[in-house]
């Protein structure tokens, strides 16, 4: 495999994780928000608290992760979507801000008392801030920006009237609710908090349907924006089938109320093959048609640099993130909030 | 909007970012260590009070932390944002310690969050104390990565450039610049300074409002040393980077001296103004001070600013930074210096009020120093944004909505700091240093 594969491969393999862990929080601070405005607060919020504390920080390393190695690794991607991305990349650096910041207040700044205020900007921001992202995956497909002799462009008439942009949007959104609902009803179970779970499994199973629907209407609106990826999409058509498939394993067992464990594996295999899947096929492009992966790698140096950087990083990297789930996700104990009060 | 230039624009916002990232940052890279340091004291004597003390340390650093990543997460994304063409170029050549730092983020983020939810959960207290070491090493280890990175900017070097293209690029020659070694000690010891400054403030406060309990005295004498310690190495390497700026960078040193003609024997210029002729006026000389401080000896030849050509010099504004920067940075080791001596003296009171409202000025001071530090260090490096390669004008984002983004961040920083404060002067106001100490069962607690 040439280095600039290993690159992209990177890069994406690190917002699958992004995806992964911020659906989890960006959902978890909805619901926690819908809990407290319903009523429902002391059935699911502890459990959502308890686990979102000790990670909160470690959601956003990801997604600084893959812009830093886009930079690193295609610096012409930083030139055009730093350009153009200008407006819509502050605002989400925004709500991030607030987001983040808002979170520590309220969990480590106020004894035990939820302040209203913040846990709105929470909830909000949670919804928001994915829906911001996802357009990015959009203007990748080409044509919204635009480069000519005055310099690189967003066209925010193409952005905004594209039905693939909205397709995405709506995508981010189901799904952050989906992944989010379908952890914590795993998390819940484990905790072996009854209400919570059947509250929680109610979420999973709501939003099942309209991620698979939203999943649909984005592969075909792709047919539209991008008739080249389209056909790539369709010579690796069996990475969607086995998405859909897990799909339905995950429902099922949720459904079932069995072995939640290997239903969020499911989970997550269906959200990866459906990522691979759309990341294999939208190569050799990162930005169409401006930017492709062989045109605009860094120089050999940086890159081998940088893989190494990599791999020595994972080294400290993996059993780090180990522990920290064996004390806060594979802990009983701490699952089930008889230890581990904050300091 | 339209009429102020998008370079000017983006100068001002990325320097406001940095502005705020900076207090938080440098606050996260010292307090671990001071955290450590309490906790490890506290199981060495078996004193609870200075577990107590790491408490409440990390509660309120929690807090500090969150504002320090999401200013930190602006600042790395409006790099590319606001300087697209400088990281087209320069990201060929410095892309391996901005991945490492964020590597090194990772793992304190990820330990940070087991610390604070582990407390009383293993059976070896050093266990948990041991959690903290990769917070304190990964905290400074961005700091040594991201200081490299602007070192190469100051100092370029391991690239050649061609056509506007790096090329025969050595990513660790670059990170391993002339300027790394003091500025990089400069951050981390000045940082620690900061920090230890900050929570010596906090227990001086305390004293002053009249708690005498012997849990303030052994913060407040623990923090004190710690920045006496801490601010005698800051001074030490900011003399080496004084003669660093001489050999390498010399038209910033001569700009913070008003310094013109290239001599030998050169006078320190202290303090004054400059009118509108170019005469300074009511400066303090200190003869052959300047040349001792470039290169030990009075007789060290300073090059003067008519060596270079006009467009090329920094702006001579430096001067007031320089020298606030240096004051500051004095009185910042005399104060509690002051406070170590007088404990000593017999019979004499040790905590008078002065010194209680001068030690809890040190906070403050040292956030100036650091401030004033590195805008000097910014400001004094201009018109360059890779020195001697790259002019800040040709590397600016060409949008021109960067005016309208300034306004919103502005606003977004003005909400996170006020309410940073409310929230962190709340949490300890709520929960009482003595309360807690009453409610923890510590003996002692009731000789408030």
């Amino acid at each position: 495999m040439s280095y600039e594969i290993v690159g992209i491969a990177i890069l994406w393999t690190f917002l699958f994780g992004y995806l992964l862990v911020a659906s989890i929080d960006f959902g978890a601070g909805f619901f926690s928000f819908y809990s407290v405005l319903t009523g429902h607060q002391n059935k699911i919020h502890n459990i959502i608290q308890r686990y979102l504390s000790p990670v909160w920080e470690v959601t956003n390393v990801f997604l600084i992760f893959f812009v830093v190695g886009l930079n690193g690794f295609f610096p012409d991607a930083a030139y055009y979507y730093g350009t153009a991305l200008l407006v819509p990349g502050s605002i989400a650096i925004v709500l991030l801000a607030i987001r983040g910041v808002y979170y520590a207040y309220n969990t480590y700044g106020h004894s035990g008392k939820n302040n209203i205020v913040y846990m709105a900007l929470y909830g909000a921001t949670g919804l928001l801030i994915p829906a911001a992202l996802s357009t990015v995956l959009a203007i990748s497909e080409g044509g919204i920006i635009v480069e000519n002799s005055t310099g690189v462009h967003l066209q925010w008439g193409q952005l905004l009237s594209n039905p693939y942009t909205w397709a995405v949007i709506i995508l981010a959104l189901v799904s952050v609710l989906y992944i989010s609902a379908m952890f914590l009803s795993f998390y819940a179970k484990r905790a072996g908090d009854k209400v919570a779970f059947e509250i929680v499994r109610g979420y999973a199973l709501l939003w099942s349907a309209p991620t698979i629907l939203a999943s649909l209407l984005a592969f075909f609106q792709i047919n539209k924006q991008n008739p080249d990826h389209f056909t790539n999409m369709l010579n690796i058509a069996w990475m969607f089938v086995a998405s859909f498939i897990c799909f339905v394993g995950a429902v099922y067992l949720v459904w079932q109320r069995r072995h939640l464990g290997v239903s969020f594996i499911l989970v997550m295999l269906q959200f990866a093959f459906a990522w691979y899947g759309y990341g294999r096929s939208h190569l050799p492009y990162v930005l169409y048609p401006y930017i492709n992966v062989h045109d605009s790698f860094t120089n050999s140096t940086m890159a081998y640099a940088l893989i190494t950087a990599f791999v020595a990083g994972l080294l400290v990297l993996i059993p780090s993130l180990i522990l920290i789930l064996r004390l806060f996700l594979f802990d009983a104990k701490y699952v089930r909030g008889h230890e581990g009060k904050k300091g | 909007m339209s009429s102020l230039d998008p370079v000017l624009l983006s100068r001002m916002l990325t320097g406001i970012t940095l502005f705020v990232h900076i207090v938080f940052a440098s606050i996260g890279v010292g307090i671990p260590l001071m955290i450590a340091l309490a906790e490890w004291r506290g199981l060495r004597t078996g004193d609870p009070h200075y577990t107590l003390l790491a408490r409440r340390w990390a509660r309120g650093f929690v807090i500090t932390v969150a504002v320090g990543v999401v200013t930190g997460t602006a600042i790395g994304l409006q790099l590319s944002l606001l300087w697209p063409t400088f990281m087209r170029v320069a990201g060929q050549a410095i892309a391996l310690p901005l991945f490492l730092e964020t590597f090194a983020f990772f793992i304190e983020a990820i330990f940070l969050g087991t610390y604070l939810y582990t407390w009383d959960r293993f059976k070896s207290k050093y266990f948990h104390l041991m959690l903290l070491i990769p917070v304190a090493l990964a905290s400074s280890a961005s700091a040594v990565f991201i200081t490299t990175v602007n070192s190469f900017m100051n100092q370029p070097q391991g690239f050649t450039l061609k056509n506007g293209v790096m090329t025969d690029i050595h990513p660790i020659q670059a990170m391993l610049n002339p300027a790394t070694p003091t500025k990089v000690s400069h951050v981390l010891a000045s940082s620690y300074t900061l920090s230890a400054g900050v929570l010596m403030g906090l227990a001086a406060y305390s004293m002053l409002r009249g708690r005498n309990h012997p849990y303030f005295k052994k913060a407040l004498k623990l923090t004190a040393t710690c920045t006496i310690v801490f601010a005698i190495s800051t001074v030490m390497i900011g003399d080496a980077s004084g003669k660093f700026l001489a050999k390498y960078q010399p038209e910033k040193l001569a700009a913070a001296e008003w310094h013109f003609d290239t001599m030998t024997h050169a006078p320190f210029v202290y303090g004054g103004y400059m009118d509108e002729n170019g005469d300074i006026k009511y400066a303090l000389k200190v003869p052959y001070a300047l040349s001792v401080l470039a290169g030990n000896l009075p007789s060290t030849e300073v090059k003067g600013l008519n060596d270079y050509p006009v467009d090329e010099r920094p702006p001579l504004s430096i001067h007031y930074m320089f020298d606030l920067k240096i004051t500051t940075g004095v009185l910042i080791l005399v104060i509690p210096l002051l406070y170590l001596i007088r404990g000593r003296l017999p019979g004499r009171k040790p905590y008078p009020r002065w010194l209680l409202l001068a030690l809890i000025l040190v906070g403050p001071m040292a956030m100036i120093a650091i401030e004033l530090g590195w805008m000097f260090a910014e400001v004094g490096r201009q018109p360059w944004i890779l020195r001697g390669y790259m002019k800040v004008s040709e590397a600016a984002t060409t949008s021109t909505s960067v005016g309208w983004m300034l306004v919103m961040f502005v606003i977004l920083y003005l909400v996170l700091c006020f309410s940073a404060i409310k929230v962190l002067s709340k949490l300890f106001r709520n929960k009482d240093a003595v309360e807690e100490m009453k409610q923890l069962g510590m003996e002692g607690a009731e000789s408030k």
